[in-house]
């Protein structure tokens, strides 16, 4: 971990005894990013468990250099929008997905970010993915309850590397009003039903999204995010 | 299809495990992180864990208390207890609550829930209400930090939290609490069709079958504390949690 040469001027980093440039990300850690929204401490905790290295950040040094990225999010998708934007790191973030292809997971309010807007909010969303975020609009005599909140399980559409047993059961717990409507079917990942069926997530290349909490689903997330680890 | 939950409750004074009757006579049951470990282990759908002197002694959430009970669940968090500022809400948040529990702050004012759910999403605010039955037998809503009946009609309160932005309301019998009797099926019955957000019921869960009951009525989730911490007639401490196959069970029996 002895890094090449740097400069005194440097700010360098003390990591387990040994200095290390802090340009330099390991190939390992998972970045989670820091732009003010999101349940950060509970995204690392579960990373920790399962032993996958990590960093929460909001330096743009490190966010670009990340080797795997993390999106998280809580809240109002404007809010989440007006935040990204504040932080500056919008123009590494998009440079890192968008061009080196960087393998980001976005969750649940970041998963909607990653949309090209939603009803919820005015401002336009990251554009990564072709699908618009969209108000659960459920008829006037239904007995469900919005938000969306509680254990539900998902239907795998596609064989992909998070998801490397396609056999088994999954369930995941989901607190969101909003949910995404992918426009190409070939995008969605994820199908869960409330009501009716929508998309819980979505993998377009190095960009996925899921509208749920693997941090907070027990063995369910610790498998999606071990996987996602492994890519 | 969503899942009904069933999810332990934990009250702490002192910094440890307590069990209340009728909102009353807390006992000492153990240390909480170990009943949160035991919880956690058993992959419960979410946990609740409510300080029951914060308010009443005026005191900040143990925020480095919470933290470590944060940082062992792998399941969602409710944390209440004290909680009357922005500030206090957003501390919370950032040290892995998911949710928070106002009661006291809310009594205060409507204006706490609308705050929250405007700086953090209505989803993350849950608001309790605890219904007892005064001496002619009328149901009046309850003031537990205070220890006496609130004057506002609970039927009412309802709807000002709902359209205030709460996101899921924490029906409490006080009457019921830690009897392991049987839940106020009527009273659950009776909140649930006044509101569209979500109820969490507790009060009075002897048995599995008190669970499917309250969710044939409506509930979209069931608390419980004494059902969850002691075991027999004579409660002696035992943490335990229905199995999935069971909690299926009481779920397939709801047909929803």
């Amino acid at each position: 971990m002895l890094s090449g040469s740097f400069s005194g001027n440097e700010q360098a980093q003390r990591v387990y005894g040994f200095w290390v440039d802090p340009k330099i990300v390991e190939e390992r850690v998972i970045t989670i990013l820091d732009y003010g929204m999101g349940n950060l401490g509970s995204i690392r905790n579960m990373l920790n468990k399962i032993g996958a290295d990590n960093e929460i950040t909001a330096d743009p040094l490190r966010l670009k250099q990340a080797k795997k990225i993390i999106l998280p999010g809580v809240g109002a998708f404007d809010a989440g929008m007006r935040r990204l934007r504040e932080s500056g790191l919008l123009p590494i973030l998009n440079e890192q997905v968008l061009h080196k292809k960087i393998p980001v997971l976005g969750i649940c309010l970041g998963m909607q970010l990653m949309t090209e807007g939603s009803e919820e909010g005015t401002l336009p969303g990251l554009g990564w993915v072709e699908a618009h975020t969209v108000r659960f609009n459920l008829p006037v005599d239904s007995k469900l309850k919005v938000p969306h909140m509680g254990w539900n399980s998902v239907k795998l559409c596609k064989t992909s590397p998070l998801f490397k047993d396609s056999e088994v059961e999954r369930k995941f717990y989901f607190v969101h009003s909003y949910f995404v409507r992918c426009r190409n079917k070939d995008d969605v990942l994820l199908h869960t039903e409330y009501c009716y069926c929508f998309d819980a997530a979505f993998e377009v290349g190095n960009v996925m999204g899921v509208q749920f909490h693997p941090e907070k689903s027990h063995r369910y997330g610790m498998s999606l995010m071990k996987d996602f680890s492994e890519l | 299809m969503l899942r009904r939950r069933v999810i332990p409750c934990l009250l702490l004074k002192d910094g440890g495990l307590v069990k209340t009757r009728k909102f009353s006579n807390p006992m000492y049951v153990g240390d909480p992180i170990n009943a949160i470990r035991i919880f956690n282990e058993k992959e419960v759908d979410e946990l609740v864990v409510l300080d029951i002197e914060a308010s009443k002694i005026r005191k900040e959430p143990d925020y480095a208390l919470i933290e470590q009970y944060a940082s062992e669940c792998f399941m969602p968090l409710c944390y209440g207890g004290g909680v009357r500022t922005i500030d206090q809400a957003r501390c919370l948040f950032s040290i892995g609550v998911e949710k928070i529990c106002i009661q006291t702050g809310a009594l205060g004012g409507i204006s706490l829930i609308r705050s929250l759910a405007e700086q953090f999403g209505s989803q993350s605010v849950v608001v309790s209400i605890d219904i007892k039955n005064d001496w002619l037998g009328r149901q009046r809503m309850y003031a537990s930090s205070m220890a006496k009946y609130h004057s506002s009609n609970w039927q009412e309160y309802l709807e000002q939290i709902e359209c205030a932005g709460a996101g899921e309301i924490f029906l409490n019998a006080v009457d019921r609490d830690g009897e392991m009797n049987g839940m106020d099926l009527e009273l659950i019955r009776d909140v649930v069709c006044k509101v569209k957000i979500p109820v969490i019921v507790a009060g009075g869960v002897g048995s599995l079958s008190d669970i499917s009951s309250a969710f044939k009525v409506g509930a979209s989730a069931v608390a419980a504390g004494a059902f969850f911490v002691y075991h027999g007639t004579h409660r002696a401490v035992l943490i335990t949690y229905p199995t999935h196959g069971e909690i299926n069970t009481l779920i397939e029996d709801t047909h929803d």
